[in-house]
């Protein structure tokens, strides 16, 4: 047992560091070979002299090799320097730190959303198959399954903060308010939209998945025979649906996380809210290169801890996993 | 004295809908005309081969049937009309079913949580006598079903109707798997069972561990009873039979030799004949 988690962690870092290396150079060959200049992208409309503009690249090291270039990257990370960020010019460390937390409670209050409300109407639609309630269900998911985020965004925009201007139009608190004095309350006003918009588009996956996998469970032999042995129908679904539905819907709302990530770059921009997902385009679109890896390296992480938790968990529910191949004494 | 039926099954069919290739309506039939009755202290086996619709007759009398079946005929319970509603309210009540594998097991449910199921405390301490009675560990109430070897989940499976305490049961190949010497304790417990008055149809490939204990034998083809025969006809030279199919399954039988009948005039084996209500006849036209 000893030996079988040491190997676990090992092959769990091994493959984690894999991964890190493969995104960032992945994202540094995307931003070198992308067809803009850092240069040109930091001046702008501003004129300077050849000279001028040969230093600015010298001080950001851009005359060096791209391999060069790379290694000093992994190496400064190494010890703890991200670099600083060109557009903001702040260290990279500390944007994505304030950057984060917008973009945890968006992210975290759809995710909760999201899995609650998927899980609920997955059940309800599963367990009245073919019924009524199903059928609006099913309509509603594969409806919002093949609408794209950034119009259920603006859709989101046009009923809810023009027409009835129950919520602000976007932004994470109220322009011109100094930080310390913004409220809960406010952040929360400003949070709606987007967590709402940043859901629906996870929820119908997570309700559609429920639903195949409850019904599975409905037909199986052992809730067959718990029918025969007189269980009831909402006894069927407490005692046997729930039971045999849990370790998938853990799999699929750990899975979510990296689709929520993805879902939170169009969210994010329709809503101008400065989370990491709109740090990333405005990353891009500068050619911002220290900022985009260390998005891409604290991105790539935030999905493996995902995975990794539903992983854990699994072993901590599922009995074939916990006691092993067991005893046939 | 007439013993009191128990269950009275009458013309029960069972058949399939589902729609082929082209999306066009298929009707197949698994059980037709189907009569069997079992009485008050009674086991009636039902003997056929793998594949012949028996389990389905179980699932069919328990209404455990799935959505695309469709059931014709009818059925009495102590006289009463038998409607599936009814079913549903007797269902663990006053009918068992054992089913025949460990797949009709929760995957992750203890397996004493199990056969207590929604029966309450009282159930608890039946468990705990079921446990023994039929040689499982206390510690075997903890596992799950897949730390079970093929034996175990037999007797975990034989155990929940053992707290049921109901008055019929229906058991699906409730031995392969056992032992000889729990099988046969098995057998015996169905033989106390019914005994002591309940009614019991066992449902086995096995003629030879049917004609053990049960008193009566339905022999069991392609979804009909071709004949109802009381286990004393299975004895001595089996003339008493009336249907060619159990004369020759009863010459087949290892104490009667293994002996085929075989076509006069292609040589092929009785085991290949075509059956019928009345008779059977090999294919070639030659009776």
């Amino acid at each position: 047992m000893k030996k079988g988690l040491l190997k676990y962690l090992f092959s769990t870092v091994a493959r984690m560091l894999v991964l890190l290396v493969a995104v960032t150079l992945m994202s540094f060959l995307l931003v070198h070979n992308a067809p803009m200049d850092p240069v040109d992208a930091f001046l702008g409309e501003i004129v300077v002299s050849e000279e001028q503009r040969a230093k600015i690249a010298e001080h950001w090291g851009l005359d060096k090799s791209p391999a060069e270039q790379y290694v000093i990257w992994v190496k400064n990370t190494l010890h703890g320097d991200m670099g600083e960020s060109r557009t903001y010019h702040e260290p990279v460390t500390k944007v994505l730190g304030e950057r984060f937390r917008a973009s945890l409670l968006l992210m975290g209050t759809a995710w909760i959303l999201s899995g609650v409300l998927g899980l609920l109407l997955g059940i309800v639609a599963g367990v009245y198959k073919d019924r009524w309630p199903d059928r609006i269900i099913k309509t509603f998911s594969l409806i919002l399954a093949s609408t794209p985020v950034f119009w259920i965004g603006l859709l989101v925009l046009v009923v809810f903060a023009v027409e009835l201007q129950w919520f602000p139009l976007g932004l994470a608190v109220p322009i011109g308010k100094v930080e310390s004095e913004v409220t809960w309350m406010e952040r929360l006003h400003h949070l709606v939209l987007p967590a709402l918009t940043l859901s629906i588009t996870g929820v119908a996956n997570i309700i559609l998945h429920t639903r195949q996998k409850l019904i599975d469970v409905m037909e199986s032999e052992y809730v067959l025979f718990a029918r025969a042995r007189g269980e009831t129908l909402k006894q069927l679904v407490m005692r046997h649906g729930l039971r045999n539905i849990a370790l998938p819907a853990i799999t699929l709302q750990f899975a979510s996380i990296s689709e929520l990530f993805g879902g939170s770059v169009l969210a994010e921009r329709v809503f101008s809210y400065p989370g990491l997902g709109s740090t990333a385009v405005v990353a891009g679109m500068q050619a911002d290169a220290p900022l985009l890896l260390g998005i891409a390296l604290f991105s790539a992480l935030f999905v493996f801890a995902g995975n990794l938790t539903a992983n854990i968990l699994y072993g901590i529910i599922d009995p074939q996993i916990r006691e092993g191949g067991g005893s046939n004494g | 004295m007439e013993k009191e039926i128990l269950l009275d099954v009458q013309h029960l069919s069972v058949g399939f809908e589902s729609y082929n290739a082209k999306v066009e309506k298929v009707f197949f039939n698994a059980i037709s005309d189907l009569n069997l009755t079992v009485h008050k202290g009674e086991i009636v086996a039902i003997v056929g081969s793998s594949g012949s619709g028996k389990s389905l007759l179980a699932h069919a009398v328990m209404n455990i049937l799935p959505d695309n079946a469709r059931t014709g005929g009818t059925m009495f319970y102590k006289g009463e009309l038998l409607t599936p509603e009814r079913m549903n309210r007797l269902r663990g009540h006053e009918i068992a079913f054992i089913p025949q594998s460990v797949a009709f097991l929760d995957p992750l449910m203890q397996v004493g949580e199990q056969v207590v199921g929604t029966l309450g405390e009282k159930a608890r301490t039946l468990q705990q006598k079921a446990f023994e009675h039929f040689g499982l560990k206390q510690s075997v109430a903890k596992l799950y079903p897949f730390q079970l070897s093929g034996g175990m989940a037999r007797r975990v499976l034989l155990s929940t109707s053992y707290v049921a305490e109901t008055e019929m049961i229906i058991a699906d190949e409730p031995t392969p798997g056992l032992d000889l010497k729990i099988a046969i304790e098995a057998l015996k417990d169905f033989r106390i069972q019914a005994d002591q008055g309940k009614g019991v149809i066992l449902i086995t490939h096995d003629i030879d561990l049917a004609l053990h204990v049960a008193d009566k034998i339905a022999i069991f083809y392609d979804g009909r009873v071709v004949e109802t025969a009381d286990t004393q006809t299975f004895r001595g030279d089996g003339q008493g039979l009336k249907h060619p199919y159990s004369r020759a399954l009863f010459h087949a039988l290892p104490q009667n030799g293994f002996n085929l009948q075989r076509c006069p005039k292609c040589g092929a084996t009785c085991a290949t004949w075509n059956v019928d209500e009345k008779g059977m006849r090999c294919g070639c036209g030659n009776s």
